[in-house]
């Protein structure tokens, strides 16, 4: 019983295997990959592993504190930031081992021509509770 | 009637249900529908026989589901003859839940989640909220789950080891919700010790009530943890140690030590020390060789190092440890505090902030951070204090 992360990045992950973008793609090439995520999802709720899966807006603001009884500060856009988080998954399982064969299987998803995309995606373990018993 | 004390009834009931000839799956169901139904009635009019109203209610919540359901006409046909002959042995309808529970087949998660449900009487709404995740999704893990021991025979000999390891899991590595899993823990644990003449499974009873002992010195009021040295041991439940204590002794001197009998002793030697000063380290140590013997595990023998630490001095347990896989959680950790009571102040820093990037929970990172930065500070000052000598 462990949750982990499975992280999309845009950016900032190993060179990618296919780097077709997606509005390259055909209609159908996206479709079935939109349709393949949403199976894979709706599989581990069936398996009671789902817990999140969230999508970001590429575009963020960096925010900061400005002291007191000023409004924050903010810069960006950035366009060309290094690493860029597309969205995530959250999982719940038994083992590592578990973790990294889900995260292998959305990695799958169809890309371009219909091919699996071997998409890298960044797997991070949840810090838990702290255990009861540590002596 | 409080709903602590209902939820008690639901293996008895799930037992009598299965007797009758309904499968575990719609039992278990059944008798949920029924405590929902209790829940609702009973405060205004509690029933004279709490456990024959559950029952009436969850035989004919039974019923009504096998009726509704057009497919499972066959099994309606079943259910309306007589009730089925039960197993032919006698048997404990309460142990051979436990068993089902934590049958071999089922993975630890969906083992757990099916103990809480059917043995615990707790929701899948409150099981999901105490693990985090949502409610389809527990859902789905206890279906799936009866369904995988669909097929198991309810009064099919068990193996207790399994059903200990559920529990401690239950115990240890439980979230905070609105139910309070340890003690549920320790409920079904005196629950099963009731049930069956064990002395592992005295010996984790004994575990769990020597550690929840502790629980209220273990954290400050912001959650950060408390090392068992600075505990203020005045806050020790002392009702729980010696009732802990006096459970273990009596399963020690049957003379079949197993590792949550040896885990216990160990608690119990803490729990015995009035002050930390007081701590019997060499016992402990002993202990630990006794849990080495029994486990096999590495974590054991990192624990067995900070205890022989204490026991013969930091570099005795320096030494232990050099032994040690370097790769194994809290490695670091063990070995910055070996190192600070050595007196190699820079390198436990090290460690300790190492140990902090590799620590696998909020609490303990926390608390080995402010370990790296304390004496971070310590040898800055020293050094300050040494150029103005």
């Amino acid at each position: 019983m462990a949750k982990y992360l499975l992280l999309k990045h845009y950016r900032g992950g190993p060179t990618p295997v296919h780097d077709v973008p997606m509005d390259r793609w055909a209609q159908e090439e996206i479709a079935d990959h939109v349709q393949y995520m949403n199976d894979f999802a709706a599989r581990l709720e069936g398996t009671g592993e789902f817990v999140d899966a969230q999508a970001l807006s590429p575009e963020g603001t960096f925010v900061r504190y400005d002291g007191e009884g000023k409004p924050p500060v903010t810069d960006g856009p950035f366009a060309e930031t290094k690493d860029l988080i597309a969205g995530w998954m959250v999982i719940d399982v038994d083992s590592y081992d578990r973790a990294l064969e889900l995260a292998g299987e959305l990695s799958a998803a169809p890309g371009a021509g219909g091919r699996p995309l071997h998409e890298w995606l960044e797997l991070r373990p949840f810090l838990t509770a702290p255990p009861t018993v540590t002596e | 009637m409080d709903e602590r004390s209902l939820r008690v009834l639901t293996p008895g009931v799930i037992g009598v249900l299965v007797r009758r000839g309904a499968d575990f799956a719609a039992a278990e169901d059944a008798v949920q529908d029924a405590l929902v139904e209790a829940v609702r009635l009973w405060e205004a009019r509690p029933p004279q026989d709490p456990k024959g109203w559950m029952v009436t209610v969850a035989w004919r919540k039974f019923l009504d589901a096998a009726r509704s359901d057009a497919s499972r006409r066959r099994r309606e046909e079943v259910v309306e003859e007589q009730p089925a002959p039960g197993p032919a042995v006698p048997v404990d309808d309460t142990l051979q839940l436990y068993f089902l529970c934590a049958h071999p087949s089922l993975t630890p998660a969906s083992a757990v989640a099916l103990t809480l449900r059917a043995v615990g009487g707790l929701t899948t709404r409150q099981i999901a909220q105490a693990y985090l995740v949502p409610e389809t999704t527990m859902a789905q893990r206890i279906s799936r789950a009866k369904k995988t021991v669909a097929d198991v025979r309810f009064d099919e000999p068990g193996d207790v080891t399994t059903v200990l390891r559920v529990l401690y899991l239950v115990f240890n590595e439980g979230y905070s919700g609105e139910v309070d899993l340890a003690a549920e823990a320790i409920r079904l644990t005196r629950q099963l010790n009731s049930a069956i003449d064990r002395e592992e499974v005295a010996g984790l009873l004994a575990l769990m009530l020597l550690h929840h002992a502790r629980r209220s010195a273990r954290t400050r009021p912001d959650g950060s943890l408390v090392p068992l040295v600075q505990q203020d041991r005045s806050r020790w439940d002392t009702r729980l140690i010696a009732e802990g204590v006096e459970i273990l002794q009596t399963a020690l001197a049957r003379d079949d030590v197993g590792q949550f009998q040896a885990q216990a002793a160990i608690a119990a030697l803490h729990a015995d020390a009035r002050t930390a000063e007081e701590t019997d380290w060499v016992q402990i140590v002993e202990w630990y060789d006794e849990l080495a013997r029994l486990t096999d595990s590495p974590v054991v023998e990192l624990n067995r190092a900070v205890a022989v630490g204490e026991a013969d001095g930091p570099r005795a347990g320096l030494a232990a440890l050099t032994t040690l896989d370097p790769d194994l959680p809290r490695h670091a950790a063990v070995a910055a505090h070996l190192h600070e009571r050595n007196g190699d102040l820079a390198i436990a820093a090290r460690l300790y902030a190492e140990a902090a990037t590799r620590a696998t929970n909020l609490p303990e990172r926390d608390h080995l951070t402010r370990q790296a930065a304390r004496l971070n500070s310590d040898l800055l000052d020293a050094t300050v204090d040494g150029g103005s000598a």
